[in-house]
């Protein structure tokens, strides 16, 4: 885990329908299931559900979760630009924020200035348009970064909670996103390091 | 034996409670932020050989589970704010005939149609004093998720103990949010049914004052024909216009709980004995206070703790008394503009603080820790 009071707090924004709750409740599962933490998802309930923006917040601690707001995040995505407008706030010094380049463009010119944050820009949409020609697993390869960037679980404990949450016949479409997820992550943090 | 873990919302974990403890009929129309109770017992009960009915209206889903019970039925409804509101005349009902029922409020931001997909807590009067005329209710108010399990469980049992509507308060917080559950073993899980007559259906009188308190309660459709009216009624469920036996009915039902509360009353102390602070909250609102509470603790050495009211109705007076014993300041902590601080206040007689909320956000900890340490510092200044 990236802080080091055992807590992550992270908060997915997307709209309705691109499946960012089922990351965050996959990644919440795995810390309940497989790793005997609690978590505590609490996401936007409104007619968002059904295309606005949209928001969870996801927090994973070692203790019974009191407040379940995010108020310190160490890590936000978003992945479209209407919600990262509305949702972005609660950020962390050490924050890592990852988004959608092609989707979100308008971000705050000082959005890193003064702070430990880190900024990933990766075109998810596109990418799971391009290599599984579905759109929708973007969700999985952003939940693959996240997984990389936080290590909120172990990766073994997170393809655990996949095969439970995703339908057998499209459980290797879904590992292989989250895979590719991983991989890009890894590969900006080594970048970085040569940095 | 250990339970099995669980990931559930708030409103998922009252359905599968009610289904636990025998729950066989739900009555509803759909509300947010209570809609998912409805959709789960939808799909549980059929299962069990139960009964679910979307009804025409909040009026009639109240209506419904009456009868239901009569017939023998552990029932019940959810609803929101302005579905409460609704229910309450059949609500009255339910007190005046002793039918024993589960009424589920997931409170949001009110008044009217308010703010449906946002927290409130402004339904605390409300849930005591909704329905007209005198009348006894029990009123819980859980704040985890397995307090939410296990209170849906007391809210069945005492309502079938005490043949009396029982009222779940829970908010939009608790019932949209999903987190971890242990559910206890089915070997560990105490049911109570209501107590049903041993005379014969000629001997039987559904309000027998000479059986004690609560009186047994036939099912329908058993051979027992019995008369039930909102009127008030003498022994035999028909109307009367004898101001004695009048009040001889309401006094028995009021009774009933204030000779029961030992069994009935439920709170939490959390770190009173050397509080110079005493905060009261409840439901949600007292997750931040609990969050708040550890950070002044540890991290500025104040000395505070919290009186948290588990069934909020009848409030539990003595053990306020107690828990405030040695507290030089009451902070009462709740969403809504202060309905819980005047009942602190009519116990303890004493000023009291308040850090109160109403505008759907939730009160966070540090709201609450602001308020424990300005004043403190203020003191501090004196010196």
């Amino acid at each position: 885990m990236n802080n080091t009071s055992g807590r992550l707090e992270a908060r997915f924004c997307g709209v309705g329908g691109q499946g960012i709750v089922l990351g965050s409740t996959i990644l919440a599962e795995a810390a309940i299931f497989y790793e005997g933490k609690y978590a505590s998802q609490s996401p936007t309930y409104g007619s968002q559900v059904r295309g606005g923006p949209t928001k969870v917040d996801l927090i994973v601690d070692t203790q019974e979760i009191l407040y379940p707001k995010a108020t310190h995040l160490n890590f936000f995505l978003a992945i479209a630009q209407s919600s990262f407008k509305k949702y972005f706030c609660d950020i962390a010094d050490d924050c890592t924020i990852l988004i959608d380049e092609n989707l979100v463009i308008d971000l705050p010119e000082d959005i890193l200035v003064g702070t430990h944050r880190k900024l990933y820009k990766i075109p998810v949409m596109e990418m799971a348009k391009q290599e599984f020609n579905n759109n929708i697993l973007a969700n999985m390869i952003c939940l693959g970064v996240t997984q990389e960037v936080t290590q909120v679980v172990s990766t073994e404990n997170l393809l655990k909670s996949i095969q439970k949450s995703v339908p057998a016949k499209h459980y290797d479409k879904n590992v292989a996103a989250v895979q590719m997820g991983i991989e890009l992550a890894r590969s900006r943090k080594q970048q970085e390091l040569v940095v | 034996m250990p339970g099995q873990i669980y990931a559930l919302t708030g409103n998922q974990i009252v359905a599968r409670a009610a289904i636990d403890v025998g729950c066989r009929f739900y009555a509803g129309y759909p509300i947010s932020p209570s809609s998912e109770i409805a959709a789960e017992m939808a799909k549980a009960l059929p299962k069990v050989g139960g009964a679910f009915i979307q009804m025409e209206d909040e009026i009639a889903s109240m209506a419904a589970i009456i009868g239901a019970s009569l017939t023998g039925k552990k029932s019940m409804t959810a609803t929101s704010g302005p579905g409460f509101s609704l229910k309450q005349e059949n609500l009255g009902f339910a007190c005046m005939t002793e039918v024993p029922c589960v009424v589920v409020n997931v409170m949001r931001n009110g008044p009217s149609t308010g703010m449906p997909t946002f927290p409130g807590q402004g339904d605390l009067m409300q849930a005591k004093w909704g329905t007209h005329g005198d009348h006894p209710i029990i009123v819980l108010a859980p704040a985890y998720h397995r307090e939410i399990y296990d209170e849906t469980i007391r809210a069945f049992n005492l309502s079938e103990k005490y043949r009396q509507p029982v009222v779940l308060l829970s908010d939009e917080t608790l019932a949209q949010m999903s987190g971890r559950l242990e559910i206890p073993d089915k070997s560990e899980l105490i049911v109570i049914n209501r107590e049903t007559p041993k005379v014969g259906p000629k001997e039987y009188k559904p309000f027998d004052q000479s059986q004690g308190l609560v009186p047994p309660l036939a099912s329908f459709f058993e051979g027992y024909r019995f008369h039930v009216t909102g009127l008030t009624h003498d022994d035999t469920g028909f109307p009367t216009e004898n101001t004695t036996i009048a009040e001889q009915l309401l006094s028995r039902m009021r009774r009933k709980l204030t000779e029961n509360l030992d069994d009935i009353l439920k709170w939490e102390d959390y770190l009173v004995d050397d509080a110079d602070i005493l905060i009261v909250s409840l439901g949600s609102a007292s997750r931040s206070a609990l969050q708040a509470i550890n950070e002044a603790r540890e991290s500025d050495g104040i000395k505070v703790g919290m009186f948290r009211p588990i069934t909020l109705w009848p409030f539990p007076e003595e053990a306020l008394k107690k828990a405030a014993r040695n507290a030089k300041r009451i902070i009462v902590v709740e969403m809504n503009e202060g309905q819980m601080a005047l009942e602190v206040e009519r116990i303890l007689h004493r000023t009291i603080e308040t850090v109160l909320r109403y505008n759907g956000q939730m009160i966070s900890p540090d709201e609450i820790l602001n308020r424990i340490k300005s004043y403190e510092s203020c003191e501090a200044a004196k010196v």
